[in-house]
């Protein structure tokens, strides 16, 4: 075990460097101008090469990969342009909101799907799996920033049991802060957990009907703790598998639920950094983004080998 | 038998399948008894009915059959009476039930412990100290080497064997008056499967449990039953002691199914030193395993300086267990799988030293026929397709190719107009049929048939045997014919190469070999043949 999660952590480590040189050969290598791009058409010469020293551009390609490598090492992601200020605190604060966003709309998407799905194909063609089915349906045919526009427009327009939008922070109480955070992380989780839902029907339904549940019923084991010992230990393996992929799907879907909730997470950091050009920011915050998908796996991988003793022994 | 009334006891039972399956009843008017002490097998070919008694008497099942009529009664108490909690407080209690996969019967995620110590959670017996004690008792019970370390490991760090073990383990924990076996060990090699009967039927003499005993195979019912019960089509046919079935058949059905079950003493040899050598293997080498950094304890000599020639004409058998390294051979003479040394020659052809590119105007003169007739064949395409695919491919005119397609249908037993219909509308017999054809398609000098007829049931497995034996006379085909059923092997091959651990432990003539066996495997594997003698004997006056 100790040894699996060595040899994972190293390939996690080379993953992230490989992640880190892509990214830096896409933004800064590849042909154009960064401070021309940043600036725009119709900047001025002198302008531009202020810009240029200010980034280090003079300096050759290899140095400035390993001056932005180095000093992620050491926490420093250097200075946005447009924001005038380290670009780590930027997002560190932004880290605040888009962090316990993901989390919250992870938790809510598993509680949701797992029961819903076991309950489900228990009793399949029943009609707790006929209404799982249509939930299922509907979650995975509307998109998540439809789903938050409707949420604001009915909980906070109407009923106004929540904010439309915006964040207290986390200085004025828990309580506030969740409450701002809920109806976004509904909306980024509805359409994931109607995805996991049906995953996690289809895979107990396969486990349901495999011969070692036929064993323990044999044994006079009654279905409830059949189920419980047998059936849902089996399907989470698979389940975990889509969990895993769904993941960077909460991350990257923050973009688009953060805007439109108008909270200031990461995500609406790198719309912002996106729409003004900071390219340090935004190569930054790709950065992030990806370090946290890989990390995330990295978790996964380790959590299959909780799950599934088969593969412990195989390493 | 000093008790006189049946531990269980089955009458009149009719169940019905669903509307659409092919026949109204999955079992029809049933009656059966087995009583305390007892052993009786209820024999039949696949589609007979027998698993349904199995799962009728247990409860279990599937939903989409009912009982329609009869009753089902352990000691004095009607099963079919009961609800829910009933079933569930009976099952595990009084009837236990061993099953056919130890592969996959056991829970691959919970600790073998955890598994029989559950019958007795479930049954809310003993202290969680008492079942832990008493599931060591019984891992010791069943002959399990290092009981302690085998109930803390998960099924998969376990063979087939010892799983079947513990499923048995598991079964007997309550000291059940029924127990039933579905087919136990018909997954297992042959040494494991001896092993297990025996195991089986020393329990049964201890504590005096009643066996329902579900099988296909002659073989086991000779070794293991007091009583037969011969099933066709879900109704019963012929029913008496061990004796009088195997020896005095009465119902032609029960006939031609002993008839069937190939003998183990060889035809006469045929006269084959004229011919040439068609397939030539020397030294073949393959390891599994070991190429990575950590690995290397891990490598598995599949193939360890494999040499055997076959000439026009000739099959040669290679037996062997599970894990022998059969397999690998048969593959790695066609080149599906790629040796890491040895030489392979083909008539004149150094067919081993050929680039991938070079050898493939050369693939049509080796060919494969597989062993599962279910999964070997596309299915979403027709089956004159899949026959011409081959030809086609190495330049045949297409037109050309399904005429010869269409007349290859007819020569293996089925109408031309198969080659319109798609894979699942046949039978397994029928698919070995097609899959044939679509070797011979390639007008194959060489033949390997990996365990081609180990799924299909007696009757159907006869005839494709004598299928295979026509074709080669008529096409002079060398085969490699890869088999665990030294039955099979004794009525097709005309030399046997036994396999063990990657070797070939002894190679003769198929009649030499059968009587007078060199090597301690050998003499090992023909002991553990089931109902050696007791099955010759009734095939001797066929």
């Amino acid at each position: 075990m100790l040894r699996l999660i060595i040899s994972r952590l190293v390939s996690l480590a080379i993953t992230l460097l490989f992640v880190s040189l892509a990214i830096f050969l896409i933004l800064e290598v590849l042909p154009g101008d960064p401070a021309a791009i940043m600036l725009g058409t119709a900047a001025r010469e002198d302008t531009l090469a202020a810009l240029r020293q200010e980034m280090g551009l003079d300096q050759p390609a290899l140095i400035r990969y390993l001056e932005w490598v180095g000093g992620i090492l050491y926490g420093d992601l250097g200075t946005s342009i447009t924001y005038k200020m380290p670009v780590s605190t930027l997002v560190a604060e932004r880290m605040n909101v888009t962090l316990p966003l993901s989390l919250l709309a992870i938790l809510i998407s598993t509680v949701l799907a797992l029961p819903l799905g076991v309950a489900a194909a228990a009793r399949r063609d029943g009609p707790v799996d006929r209404a799982v089915l249509v939930f299922s349906q509907l979650g995975v045919a509307v998109p998540n920033f439809w789903i938050g526009l409707l949420f604001i427009l009915f909980f906070s327009t109407w009923l106004g049991w929540f904010p439309a939008g915006g964040f207290p922070g986390w200085g004025n109480g828990i309580g506030p802060a969740l409450q701002a955070l809920l109806l976004p992380a509904l909306a980024l989780a509805l359409p994931q957990a109607a995805v996991l839902t049906r995953v996690t029907r289809s895979a107990t339904l396969e486990v349901i009907g495999a011969d070692f549940v036929r064993t323990a019923r044999a044994k006079g084991v009654d279905r409830r703790s059949t189920l419980r010992r047998h059936v849902v230990p089996n399907a989470l393996i698979p389940v975990t598998t889509i969990l895993g992929l769904q993941l960077s799907f909460f991350f990257g879907g923050a973009i688009l639920v953060e805007n439109v909730f108008n909270l200031p997470g990461l995500g609406r950091l790198a719309y912002q950094a996106l729409s003004q050009r900071d390219l340090v920011v935004i190569k930054d915050i790709v950065l992030i983004f990806s370090g946290l998908v890989i990390v995330v796996n990295f978790l996964v991988d380790i959590g299959y080998t909780i799950l599934d003793p088969r593969l412990r022994s195989r390493t | 038998m000093s008790d006189p009334s049946p531990v269980l006891s089955i009458e009149n039972l009719s169940i019905g399948l669903p509307a659409l399956a092919d026949r109204q009843h999955a079992i029809k008017n049933l009656s059966l008894d087995i009583r305390a002490g007892e052993t009786l097998c209820v024999v039949g070919e696949s589609g007979s009915g027998k698993s349904m008694t199995a799962m009728a008497a247990i409860g279990l099942l599937p939903p989409s059959v009912t009982v329609l009529a009869g009753s089902i009664k352990l000691g004095g108490l009607d099963l079919l009476s009961l609800d829910e909690e009933g079933w569930c407080d009976v099952r595990g209690r009084d009837v236990g039930m061993v099953f056919q996969e130890p592969m996959t019967s056991l829970n691959p995620v919970m600790r073998v412990a955890d598994q029989i110590a559950e019958t007795f959670q479930a049954h809310r017996l003993l202290s969680q100290a008492d079942r832990h004690r008493r599931t060591i008792e019984l891992l010791t019970e069943v002959n399990l080497p290092n009981p302690e370390l085998i109930a803390r490991a998960y099924p998969h760090e376990l063979s087939g064997g010892q799983r079947q073990r513990v499923m048995i383990a598991m079964a007997l924990a309550l000291e059940p008056k029924l127990l039933i076996a579905d087919e136990p060990t018909t997954a297992l090699d042959v040494t494991t499967q001896a092993q297990v009967l025996k195991l089986i039927d020393n329990l049964r003499r201890k504590k005096g449990t009643a066996v329902l005993f579900i099988t296909h195979d002659f073989g086991v019912v000779a070794e293991i039953a007091d009583r037969v019960a011969v099933l066709q089509h879900g109704e019963l046919v012929e029913q008496g002691t061990v004796d009088e079935v195997l020896k005095n058949p009465q119902h032609p059905y029960t006939k031609r199914l002993l008839a069937a079950v190939p003998s183990l003493t060889p035809p006469p040899a045929k006269e084959l030193q004229r011919e040439p050598i068609t397939l030539k293997v020397d030294a073949l080498t393959k390891t599994y395993g070991g190429r990575g950094f950590f690995r290397r304890s891990r490598e598995v000599q599949a193939a360890d300086a494999v040499s055997f020639d076959i000439r026009r004409g000739e099959t040669l058998g290679l037996v062997g267990e599970s894990g022998s390294g059969k397999s690998t051979v048969g593959r790695c003479v066609l080149r599906l799988i790629e040796p890491d040394g040895g030489k392979i020659e083909i008539g004149d052809l150094m067919f081993s030293s050929l680039s991938q590119a070079d050898m493939r105007p050369h693939r049509r003169k080796i060919q494969m026929v597989f062993q599962d007739p279910f999964a070997s064949l596309n299915p979403r395409r027709k089956v004159g397709y899949i026959i011409a695919e081959g030809p086609i491919t190495q330049g045949v005119d297409p037109e050309q190719a399904f005429k010869e397609a269409h007349a290859l249908l007819e020569r293996v037993g089925l109408p031309a107009q198969a080659a319109e219909r798609y894979p699942h509308e046949f039978s397994g017999g029928q698919r070995q049929r097609i899959g044939i054809a679509r070797a011979l398609a390639m007008k194959p000098d060489v033949l390997v048939a990996d365990e081609a007829v180990s799924a299909l049931d007696v009757s159907v497995q006869a005839e494709i045997l004598k299928l295979i034996r026509e074709l080669q006379k008529e096409f002079g085909l060398s085969i490699l014919f890869i088999t665990h059923d030294l039955r099979v092997a004794a009525q097709i091959c005309d030399r046997v190469a036994v396999m063990q651990k990657g070797r070939i432990v002894e190679m003769a003539e198929t009649a030499q070999l059968f009587a007078d066996p060199r090597d301690a495997y050998t003499r090992q594997l023909l002991a553990a043949v089931p109902g050696k003698t007791r099955i010759l004997e009734g095939v001797q006056d066929r």
